[in-house]
Order: C-alpha cells, then structure tokens, then sequence
C-alpha cells in the first residue's frame, strides 16, 4: 500500500518535474521557433535592388553626359568663331589684336608646342633614367623612399610650381644669363619638374613589369646587367615608356597655371630660349576675366582646339595600349 | 521505407558559351541522407551542384535547359526567388571563405540579411550554429577574434556554421575536405554524420574513400554526364559500369 | 673589357645621378617654400581677413573658400564615382558597349586639362544655370575634375575584392546589393577612401578651374552660393600681381603642408585599414 502510494507521488512528482522541464524547454523553444519563423519569413525586397542597379547605372551615366555637355558648350562657343575667321587663319596667323577683332593663335599654337618639346626634352632622358634606377638599381628601401618622394612631386599643385619659378627660376635666369628671366627657359624648367613624376611612375612600372624570367635567362647567357636593360627590358617595355612620354606630353600641354606665372606671356613667337611666350591655355585664363563677345568665342575656340589636341593623344594612347598587347599576345 | 525526395533534376542540361557542361541529367537526392558526386576532375560534378542552387548563374554565359526541384518546386521557374533559393539550399566551397570580420559576425552575416536584428536572438544563433558545426568549444572564448586568424579547419567548419545560421533545408559541399589535414578531415566527416539527421546534404567529393565513408548514395559522372547513381555500397561493391569500376579501382581519374 | 666596365660605372653614375635630381628637386620646392613661408605662420595670418586686396591681413576667407569647395566637390564626386565604380564592376556586362563607353569617358575625363574644364564650368555653371561665380560652380566643376580619380581607385579596390567572398555571401541568400554593401565595400574601403584623399588634394591644388567658376572675391563665404576665392587662386592672384610676396609665401606653405599631410593620410589608409580588414 505504501508502496504504491510513494510511487504514485513518486510518478507525480517525476511528472510535475517533467512538465516543468517541459515549460522551460517549450519556452526556449518557442523563442527559438520565433526565431525561425523569422528566418523563414524574410524575403528579399526586390524592388530596392533594382532601384540601387538603376542609381548605379544612372552615376555612371551622368559622367558620360559631363563629357558629352563639355564637348558640346566648348565646341559650340568656339567653332562658330573659327568657322567665321577660317581654320588656316584662326590656326596660323600670328596677329592676335581682339580689339580690331584680329583672332589668329598662330604665336599660341606655337608657342605651347614649342614649350612642351622644350620640357620634353630634358624631362624624358631625366625620368627614365631615374625610372630605371628605381626599377633595377636601387635597394628595395631606396626604392620604396623614392617612390613617396616621386608621389609627393605629383601632388604639389602646378599654382606652387609656378610660384617657386618665379622666385627661384626667373631671378635665376634674369642674373645669370640675362633678359627679364620670364622665359621659355623657365617655363621649360617648371613644366619639365611638373612632368617628371608622371614620367618615371609609368615608365617604372612598364619597366617592372617585365617578367624576370627574361631578365634570368639574359643574364643566363652571360649577358650584363646593363646589357639585359638596354637590349632586353627597355624595348620589352618601350609601349610602357611611350605611354608615359604621351601622357606627359598632354599634361604639358594642358598646364596653365605654372606656365602664365614664368613664361612672360608675350603672344610672339620666342626667338631664343630667354624671350617669353604665351601658350593657349596660358591665352585662355589671361584674357577670360574681361573677355566678351568674340573675343570671349575666340578664348572658346582656343581652348576647343587644345580639346581636340587632347583628344588626338587619348587616341594616340589607345592605339599604343592596343599595340602594346598585340606585342605582349606574340 | 524510402526517405521522401528533397531535390531532384530531370534533363537538366548545362551550357557555358558554346561549351556544354552538363547532358541530361536526372537524378533524385532524399531527403536526410547523404548525397556524393564523385568523378574526374572537370567531369561536371561541381557544375552539377552549383546548378542546384542557381550559383552557376554567375559565370557569365552560362544557360540551362531541363529542370531542377526542391520538394515540388521547379527552381528555374520564372519568377522564382534566387535569394529565397539559396537561403534554402546553402553551400560550402572548397576553400574556406570567412569574411574579413570577427568570427560572431561572420556566423551572424546570413541572418542579419534575413532581417533578425535583436542582439539576444543573434546570440542565440550564432551559438546554435557554433554548436552544431563542433565549434563552441574551441571558439567560445574568442567570438570578437577576426575569424581569418583560425585554423584551416576551424575556418572550414567556421563556414558550416554560417550556413547552417541561416537555417538551410540542403547543404551542398564542394571539395570540403581538399584542403584540410586529415585530422581536421576526420572532424568534418564526423560532423556531416551529425548533420544528416537534419539536413539534406550533397557533397562533390575527389577522395573515393570519403564517399564510401560519409555517403548514402553515390553519383559518377563523367564528361559531363551522370554514368552511374546508386546506394553508395551498391555502386562501390558492384558497380555496373565498367567505367565505375575504373574509377573507383583507381585505373584512371 | 676594361672599356666596357668603365662604361657601366660611367652609366651606374649618371643613374645614381638622376635619382639625385629628383631628390633634390624636391627638396628645393619644399624646402624653399618652407623656409620662406614658415616666417609668415602664425595665428594672425590663419584666423584674420585678407585686408587690402590681401597686402594686409590674413588669409582665412580663402581658408574657408578652400574647405568649402573641397568638401562639396567631394561630397558629389565621391557617391557618383563609387557608384560607377560599382556599377562597372559588379552589375554592368564586361565586354559590353556601355562598360567600354563608361571607360572611356573615365579616360578622358582624367585627360582634359583644368583650363577647359574652367571653361565649361564658366559657360555652363556660371553663366548657362545661372549660378554665378559661385562655390556651387566651382564646386561641381570640381566634382567632374576628381571624379575619375575617384573611379578609377573604387574599381582597382572593388576589384581585388576575392570572388569567393562574394559567392558565399550569395549562397547564404543575400542579394547581390547586400551582398556589394556588407562584404564588397568594406574590404575594398581602404582603397575607396584612399581614392577620395587623393581626390582631395587635386581638388585643393586646383588652381585655374577654380579661378574661372568660383571668381576671385575675397569676401568670407558664407553660402555655396556666395562667390569664395580659394588658397590656391589667392597664391596666384598675390604672386601675379605681385601684392605681397610674404604672403604669398605663407599661402603657399599651408598649402604645401596640407598636401603634405593628405599625402600622409592617403599612406596611412592604404596600409592601416588594409590590415585592419573591416
């Protein structure tokens, strides 16, 4: 009997325990079956995937009509005017009188590729010679030092280049070799350090990229170190090297700031190294504050026919790319 | 009694460009057990598993013919939700991914997506997940530790854990093991042994022994179509083709 | 033999030489501009307005009209660039047409020179919106300039995302944009962000863009659309015109030590968040 009854409470109380483990886990349970629930239920919003894909697309789009709206109000301001004067005398003739309403950029147009072979010519052997030593000659910390010292050239603005010309190069020139200093020798100067960093950073990396197995079997041969870079590596990576000389040619191109600040800006053709010279785009921020009318079209037109002078190199660019990876492909 | 179909694929070809990945396949997976596909390499059987969860779709140029279901839906269906699928039908890759984050956040990455956003129910699942893949033990300590700093193995069952967060019906593996230790290759046969119980797993594997070990039922394929499908002892101790026989024999592959 | 061996020495010096130049270039460029500017530095010269056309005074006008134009022209360049940075990487067919068209557009934007895109902000912002020499001008003509730069960088970041993370990302069911927002953009944000310092620092150099659409008023801007003349512009208009050298001088120092200092950052973020991945 006692028995019976202690196991009956026995049972009960095994079941009381029971149930309350039961609770407990039912409760954690259901939290965990809410959670699921939860899991289960998300679905993907479609709807703002799309939206964020089209928003996506939309931003690259807007940089294609900034190019197209760029092409379209330079072109438009400047063509009528060249249209009207004549290519051939917009281009050539040397007479740049806006007031008499004589628009020719010839001393310009030539005075702006005359500065940039200038700077080109010291500015390339300079940049590939230290693009080669920073490639194959430097220890690697050396290296590193002037890789940071080549990117802080790049990031001090053409404003402060043209100022250190002119208080550091043009008084130079003025004591040194005569005339008043603001030249195309100072120009040339400014515009060549200016171009530097964009030299030796392209054409080091076109020199690195050479795979070293070439190197390895040219000195394998028992070619020298020097021989290897002069007959192997520099034409391997000449389209490297040619990139880097075109885009420096258009960033010489396109400079303004530094050259208006030593140049003089005389609109003549320089007949030596120490005349000035004004070049188009040093012709487009001189006169664009007070220009009106035509001559404000013919700033315009100026500064389309730089444009297009842009344009011909970025082709130029293409079309080296293009070769240069036929080149790699064989 | 047979287990209830979890997925299965009727003609299901496969296309990358002009290239044909996959002929005709049909094959039905069951529900808990164990499913491996076994063939030389770039015989289809990796196309064959991220075609179940619709992954191969991103291979630009890829197209498909014939279908696939998971339980009675057709997955190619128009209209069908690719998100909603892979939530389903998760998939370990051959080398462990983790993210570049904190081991917690990497288990609690899928179900943020999925919307739970209290910090004790995340808890709870990460927890969960972690125990399930034989992790807590050895990460518990150490859950704000950047998960790239784990061992190979951990990292590989670290990724279990993440699929197994967001709560899958099927779990496709590809290669788990190829690059694992045999230790750690040992922890995760014992683990898929677990989880079969609750899940429904595919697993495309190169090592014979590890399909023998781990799988119910083995698929050979080879050039792209599924030679030969069967109970796993069924195809290793008798397989009909001689071809099978071949690979698992170890005379080519 | 004995021939060539002093030709190669001859040729290990001229290298060694050239590096030299470099070097010494710019230790003169900064170290001139130090050495004259650091006299004029003080905190008169930063917190006080420019006073007779800039012969006198400070320079804190153009302080501010620097920040203001930096900080707007990035704050629309940066959601526009990574945005197509994005689109080019993640979303858009890679031999398609529109990719191609959007790279090249890349391409030349970076190629056009600072006085053309003056040109078009003057003709567009200033005269054809109506918005005037203003910030607002300068600003977004800023914005084009630097957008590129932008660009580019996301796409070199976003890129060397590795391609597993984003196919187990998709795997565990998460849309392509959670998927780009959760994983892809913060392991590529060291890249992002060095991008955007460097894209600052062509934005505060930027001399003659700035000078056609954002005018040349000394004045304290106080809206974007208030006409500002910046740093850089102020340098120019005060060795131009030849108003006052050590101010000049001054000027320029700050804004070397400002890009110094960007330089800096742009080092710092490449390698700091890089090995504190996310």
């Amino acid at each position: 009997m006692n028995g019976i009854i202690e196991g009956k409470t026995n049972a009960v109380k095994q079941h009381n325990n029971r149930e309350e483990k039961m609770q407990i886990l039912q409760a954690k349970a259901g939290r965990w079956e809410r959670i699921l629930v939860i899991l289960r239920k998300s679905k993907a919003r479609f709807i703002p995937e799309i939206l964020v894909e089209k928003l996506l697309m939309l931003s690259a789009v807007v940089s294609i009509m900034a190019l197209l709206l760029i092409s379209v109000f330079i072109f438009s301001r400047g063509v009528p005017l060249i249209a009207s004067v004549g290519l051939g005398d917009f281009l050539f003739s040397l007479e740049w009188k806006p007031i008499q309403g004589k628009f020719g950029i010839g001393a310009m147009f030539v005075g702006s590729l005359l500065l940039t072979s200038a700077s080109l010519a010291w500015a390339v052997p300079l940049g590939l010679l230290t693009a080669i030593f920073m490639a194959e000659i430097a220890p690697p910390p050396v290296g590193r030092i002037m890789t940071r010292m080549v990117s802080l050239l790049a990031g001090i603005p053409s404003v402060v280049y043209g100022f250190f010309g002119l208080v550091i190069i043009v008084p130079l020139i003025r004591n040194y070799l005569g005339g008043t200093g603001m030249s195309v020798l100072a120009g040339a100067i400014i515009l060549g350090i200016m171009i530097l960093p964009t030299i030796i950073n392209i054409s080091r990396d076109a020199i690195q990229a050479v795979p070293l197995v070439y190197k390895e079997s040219s000195l394998a041969l028992g070619a020298s170190h020097y021989q290897t870079i002069g007959r192997l590596i520099l034409p391997a990576a000449s389209s490297g090297i040619i990139t880097a000389v075109v885009l420096a040619m258009g960033r010489a191109i396109g400079e303004t700031m530094a050259v208006v600040m030593v140049t003089g800006n005389a609109p003549i053709i320089p007949d030596s190294l120490l005349a000035p010279l004004r070049t188009m785009t040093s012709n487009i921020v001189l006169e664009m504050g007070y220009a009106a009318g035509d001559h404000q079209a013919a700033l315009f037109a100026t500064g389309a026919i730089l444009f297009i002078f842009i344009l011909l190199l970025n082709l130029l660019l293409n079309f080296i790319r293009r070769a240069g990876k036929r080149y790699a492909g064989n | 009694m047979e287990k209830a179909i979890k997925m299965k694929s009727r003609e299901l070809n496969l296309f990358y460009g002009n290239f044909q990945a996959l002929y005709n396949i049909n094959m039905d997976i069951e529900e808990n057990r164990v499913t491996a596909l076994i063939g030389p390499s770039g015989c289809g059987k990796s196309s064959f598993l991220r075609s179940l969860n619709r992954l191969n779709e991103l291979i630009e140029g890829s197209r498909i013919s014939g279908e696939v279901f998971l339980d009675d839906s057709a997955i190619y269906e128009k209209g069908i939700n690719v998100v909603e699928l892979r939530k389903k039908v998760g998939m370990v890759f051959q080398k462990p991914a983790v993210f570049p984050m904190s081991i917690y956040e990497n288990v609690a990455y899928g179900p943020r997506i999925h919307g739970i956003k209290k910090r004790s129910e995340l808890d709870e699942i990460v927890c969960r997940s972690l125990q399930s893949a034989n992790l807590w033990d050895e990460v518990k300590d150490r859950l704000v530790a950047p998960a790239n700093q784990m061992s190979g193995g951990q990292q590989q069952r670290l990724v279990i854990a993440r699929v197994l967060a967001v709560q899958p019906e099927v779990i496709l593996m590809d290669e788990p093991a190829s690059a694992l230790d045999p230790i750690s290759t040992a922890r995760l046969e014992e683990l898929i042994a677990i989880l079969k119980t609750r899940y429904t797993i595919v697993i495309v594997t190169h090592n014979m022994q590890q399909a023998a070990r781990v799988s119910d039922y083995t698929g050979f394929f080879l050039h792209g179509c599924l030679l030969e499908f069967n109970r796993t002892e069924e195809l290793f101790l008798n397989p009909r083709h001689n071809k099978t026989e071949d690979y698992i024999t170890g005379r080519f592959g | 033999m004995p021939g060539t061996r002093i030709g190669e020495k001859a040729l290990t010096c001229l290298l060694y030489l050239s590096a030299l130049i470099i070097i010494g270039i710019l230790l003169a460029v900064v170290g001139y501009i130090v050495y004259k500017g650091l006299a004029m530095i003080n905190l008169d010269f930063i917190m006080q307005a420019p006073r007779r056309a800039g012969k006198e005074g400070g320079i804190s006008s153009t302080i501010v009209g620097t920040l203001y134009l930096t900080v707007l022209s990035l704050a629309i360049a940066a959601p526009l660039g990574v945005g197509t940075a994005i689109h080019l990487e993640e979303y858009a067919q890679k031999e398609s047409y529109f990719a191609y068209l959007v790279t090249l557009t890349a391409e030349t934007l970076a190629a056009i020179p600072s006085i053309i895109y003056g040109l078009f902000g003057f003709v567009f912002f200033v005269i054809y919106l109506k918005l005037g020499w203003s910030i607002w001008s300068g600003s977004l003509t800023l914005a084009i300039m630097v957008w590129p730069t932008i660009t580019r960088t996301a796409q070199e970041a976003i890129l060397s995302v590795p391609r597993e993370y984003r196919e187990n990302s998709l795997a565990l069911g998460a849309s392509k944009w959670q998927t780009i927002r959760k994983i892809v953009i913060p392991a590529a944000i060291p890249g992002i962000v060095t991008g955007m310092i460097l894209a600052l620092g062509r934005a505060i150099g930027e001399t003659a863009a700035v000078l056609l659409t954002a005018g040349t008023s000394l004045g304290m801007p106080l809206s974007p659309a208030d006409p500002a003349r910046s740093m850089s512009v102020h340098l120019y208009m005060l060795a131009m015109e030849g108003l006052s050298m050590e101010r000049a001088f001054g000027t320029a120092f700050l804004i070397i030590i400002l890009l110094l200092f960007i330089n800096y950052l742009a080092n710092r973020s490449m390698s700091f968040l890089s090995h504190n991945g996310g």
